[in-house]
């Protein structure tokens, strides 16, 4: 009977390589009425990977907020843009490049700054700034060293061969990223709002070119190995990480941005993951055409290759383009003067289906519905981890400290993820371009936009010990502290592009830990006025079963209206007043970096987060630096209070003389880490700033009418970082600490 | 008064280089790699970057181009060309410039501020200068060890051909101070003529306090202010 035929399943292989599920399989044939052919499994199995049809993340992400006054354009793009004032737009987005990079460290960051940069181009901007989120297991580990210095070179060898500066980003190092090492890159471009261009087909009859690289064999099967766990036989998949071409994309993007605004242009798309095969179905869909392909046009680089590897090749630096018909010589010329091939592969049609032909033969007709809105929705089963409340139940602050302040605070700033980030950014070209008005280095990285008075502020962010403990907070804690690195330099934050790390989500633990955070994210982006305009998901970073803990990478912009009303975090002159912004009393210890060394442990609650107080503070600052009162400004993050401190000191170049009468007495019944935990408890919604005394005043009032906790802590000068009765540690020591963390 | 600033493909920092020639009060004029035209310009900068891709030795392929066909003639009949970073790289290659620009020393690209003295005020580009002068103006290049033989760098310290060289920022300590471990803390180099100088550090890149630096400004005026002089001359 039919029935049973349908109902056939090919063999367990064949499903495995296209990452479906029986179930999956079968709802295809259902939709079908048929079984697919080779090459429409492949196509399916790359459109229905969670990579691409975020088949278990889709539900959850609608609960984040997309819209706001300044959205230009939310997700669902290629990037998402906000308005930055003077008709001007930022357009940015940040993406995962994860499982190539933990196989192939160089080409696989190279090839992830390659695509995130064109996401940005394809929409017309010009990108201005690259940032990179890194996090590997410890650095004394050699195969870790490896990869941190693969990836880092990779990063250098693509961005600084393309002309747009490297900024900012973090690197942490974690057990949990022993084996599943995160690379996420994130681009900012700016453009004027009527060149926006969108990847949105129209115009049934109209050509489709392929420009730029050969296809290759290179990155088949890239977006369904995103969407697998790691295991031993993944080295066998090198094949599946393409190989980057900075100059030629380079020449790629010069090419595209002469071209953008262009009325000859209908529609810009990149090759991403999965190639062809989701650049044609989503361009066609997202403006209800069809697309009609033939891979026997598209120039290769290899001979043989059968259809289903033209369709599915991940090879770099290629553009897809909807051109006005009869223009399409034209714009080949555009190209040929980059010495860029371009090719008609196609046409527009108006069947909202996706045909591919091999000459004369037709080797897939699916319909586009199907491959984009009908992915089949996994709905995973979600759990709390049985062994949280036995982790948040201890009490960190009850551990006998093992070192004095002093020495505490010089192993702090030595940590590989505290001290000097000089050795990583100043391997980045990260001035190129002329903008880069606040280098690496600091809180986030300020870029002046040319022929205005305008700059943008960008930075990434992202704690995961939080998140291991409470998965939830500790995603509201990353918008909250990208936002106050935003606001450390004076600018309003505006919007936010998010790359959602985590584990297999088939995990009823990890699902949960997934449910949890977005939650959380959607809640800080609401209290902040941030909403999400782009993002990427990347699930399954698992190895050999073990996922890593719940990482949220935030990337956020803001804007100041005046960049001469920057701020920036170092001290700047002897005898300036410190203040301490934010809740004032408080020794949070659960999750901290302190814990973590001196204890081997993140344990405990994680440090509590008052979204409306947050929001107090931020504008309390961000007021405060617009009327000119701040001379300096640095959150309280990763070390706590005294590594702000410290941090401010060395960036400025001078010492600070504080006092903190809760860290010096010493009642009987206080628990032993107590010190500790003022000084480096990694309390939220800090702010360490520093004043004129004439300004003071009117600090003191702004704070007092905005309803911001603060206290005037010491001031700055001399040559040491001292806290009163407790800690008290020369420059040059802190510097030598600081400086040596990453060597 | 017209500069005019060439663009290969992979060219990054041409954009920079005309900004900045326009912020000298002269005009710069875009000249294209494939172009034998250099468009009556009156200098010639070659910028920064990675032309085609410079995935042989810096500079190899650029030396090639057809714009270089025409430069090349027109720098020996005295056309003042100025080259950073890549376009030192050019310029080497080109044998317009003594010896090469190898691998950095660390074997790392480095992006960073570097602090130049000026040995000589006897060029077109230093003229305007005082001798000693410390001027601050980034690195970022990864292949930027200046090395020659023994003989080349014994001529270009009697010619006095050394037009910058790696210093701490307070002018000391020569010897330690070089970003790339080049052959005597060389930066900058001219050419017999004077007319040709290589430089690894971007002044184009310091041209405004904005960015940390406007140093760079001095050597792009030097030069529009020694080429008012020529023009007034000639």
């Amino acid at each position: 009977m039919t029935e049973t035929t349908l109902d056939t399943l090919p063999s367990e292989r064949t499903l495995q390589e296209v990452a479906l599920t029986g179930d999956e399989y079968r709802e295809a044939v259902r939709i079908l009425g048929r079984h697919p052919n080779e090459v429409e499994l492949g196509i399916i199995g790359a459109l229905w990977s969670e990579h691409c049809g975020y088949k278990t993340s889709k539900p959850l992400l609608r609960r984040l907020p997309t819209t706001g006054p300044r959205v230009l354009q939310g997700p669902g793009e290629n990037a998402g843009a906000v308005d930055i004032g003077e008709g001007l737009a930022a357009v940015f987005k940040i993406e995962s490049h994860n499982h190539p990079s933990a196989i192939e460290p160089y080409q696989g960051a190279a090839t992830g700054v390659g695509g995130i940069l064109r996401d940005v181009f394809t929409m017309g901007a010009r990108p201005v700034a690259l940032l990179d989120s890194l996090r590997f297991g410890p650095l004394h580990e050699p195969r870790q060293r490896y990869l941190f210095d693969g990836v880092v070179a990779g990063i250098g060898g693509y961005g600084n061969c393309i002309g747009v500066p490297t900024v900012g980003g973090e690197v942490y190092f974690d057990e949990s990223y022993r084996h599943n090492c995160l690379v996420n890159a994130m681009c900012l471009g700016v453009i004027r709002h009527e060149a926006l261009t969108r990847a949105v087909a129209a115009g049934p009859g109209n050509p489709v070119l392929l420009v730029g690289a050969d296809t290759g064999r290179d990155g088949i099967h890239g977006a369904t190995f995103a969407s697998v766990e790691l295991d031993e036989q993944s080295e066998e998949r090198r094949p599946a990480v393409q190989v980057g071409n900075p100059f030629l994309e380079k020449c790629l993007m010069e090419a595209c941005l002469e071209l953008a605004g262009d009325p000859r242009i209908v529609a810009m798309q990149d090759l991403g993951a999965a190639g062809l095969t989701s650049s044609t179905a989503e361009l066609a869909w997202r403006g209800g055409c069809g697309i009609d392909l033939d891979v026997s046009r598209a120039p290769r680089r290899e001979s043989g290759m059968t259809p289903y590897e033209v369709m599915l090749s991940e090879s770099q630096e290629r553009m897809l383009l909807v051109v006005e018909r009869g223009h399409e010589a034209e714009i080949a010329a555009a190209f040929a003067r980059w010495d860029l091939h371009s090719e008609v592969i196609g046409s527009i049609t108006d069947t909202e289906r996706l045909v591919v032909r091999n000459g004369d033969v037709v080797v897939c007709d699916l319909p586009l519905e199907m491959l984009i809105d009908e992915v089949p929705m996994r709905h995973p089963e979600a759990q709390r981890p049985s062994n949280l409340d036995a982790l948040l139940a201890r009490d960190p602050l009850a551990e006998q400290p093992p070192w004095d302040m002093d020495t505490a605070l010089l192993r702090l700033l030595g940590s590989a993820n505290i001290g000097s980030r000089r050795p990583v950014f100043r391997r980045y070209d990260h001035q190129v371009g002329d903008d880069t008005v606040i280098p690496p280095g600091g809180d986030a990285a300020l870029l002046r936009v040319k022929g205005t008075r305008l700059a943008v502020a960008v930075t990434t962010d992202g704690n995961a010990r939080y998140g291991r403990l409470d998965p939830r907070r500790g995603a509201e804690i990353a918008v909250a502290e990208a936002a106050r690195n935003v606001v450390a330099s004076g600018a309003e934050p505006l919007a936010v592009t998010n790359c959602l790390n985590f584990g297999n989500p088939e995990k009823p633990e990890v699902f949960w830990q997934l449910s949890e955070a977005i939650d959380g994210l959607a809640a800080a982006c609401e209290a902040l006025g941030t909403p999400v305009v782009s993002g990427n998901v990347s699930l399954y970073n698992d190895t050999t079963g073990v996922s890593i803990d719940p990482t949220p990478v935030i990337g956020m912009v803001g804007r100041i209206e005046d960049v001469e009303r920057r701020l920036t975090a170092g001290f700047k002159a002897d005898g300036d007043a410190v203040l301490l912004l934010g809740p004032q009393a408080a020794a949070e210890l659960g999750g901290s970096e302190y814990q973590r060394l001196a204890h081997g442990t993140a344990e405990g609650p994680p440090p509590a987060l008052d979204l409306a107080l947050e929001r107090r503070v931020q504008d309390a600052v961000r007021e405060a630096a617009a009327r000119g009162l701040l001379r300096s400004a640095h959150d309280c993050a990763e070390g706590g209070l005294a590594v702000a401190l410290a941090e401010s000191c060395l960036l400025g170049g001078i010492g600070a003389r504080i006092t903190l009468a809760e860290a010096a007495e010493t009642p009987p019944d206080r628990s032993p880490s107590r010190t500790a935990g003022i000084l480096f408890g990694e309390t939220q919604s800090r702010f360490v700033v520093s004043v004129e005394k004439e300004s003071g005043v009117q600090l003191r009032a702004l704070l007092d009418q905005r309803e911001v906790p603060y206290r005037e802590i010491g001031m700055v000068g001399g040559g040491h970082i001292a806290v009163e009765g407790v800690l008290d540690v020369p420059l040059d020591e802190a510097r030598a600490a600081y400086e040596d963390a990453l060597a | 008064m017209r500069i005019g600033v060439v663009t290969f493909p992979g060219s990054l920092d041409d954009t920079d280089a005309a900004r900045a020639v326009r912020y000298a009060g002269a005009e710069p004029a875009r000249l294209w790699h494939a172009d034998r035209d250099l468009r009556g310009v009156d200098a010639v900068i070659l910028p920064g970057g990675f032309s085609y891709g410079d995935y042989l030795r810096c500079g190899a392929i650029a030396r090639f181009s057809p714009v270089m066909a025409e430069l090349i003639p027109a720098a020996r009949a005295g056309l003042p060309v100025l080259g950073i970073c890549n376009g030192f790289q050019i310029l080497c290659e080109a044998h317009l410039l003594p010896g090469a620009l190898v691998r950095n020393a660390s074997l790392q690209f480095r992006c960073e501020p570097a602090w130049l003295r000026v040995e000589t005020t006897d060029t077109p580009y230093t003229s305007s200068l005082a001798a000693g002068r410390v001027l601050e103006i980034p690195v970022s290049h990864g292949e930027g060890r200046f090395v020659a033989d023994e003989a080349t760098l014994d001529l270009l310290e009697a010619q006095r051909r050394v037009a910058f060289r790696y210093v701490a920022p307070d002018g000391s300590a020569v010897g330690t101070a070089s970003p790339n471990g080049s052959l005597r803390d060389i930066a900058g180099i001219v050419n017999e003529q004077r007319n040709v100088l290589g430089m690894m550090p971007h002044p184009e890149r310091a041209c405004e306090p904005l960015l940390g630096s406007a140093d760079g400004m001095e050597l792009v005026r030097s030069v529009a202010a020694s080429l008012a002089r020529t023009a007034s001359f000639a």
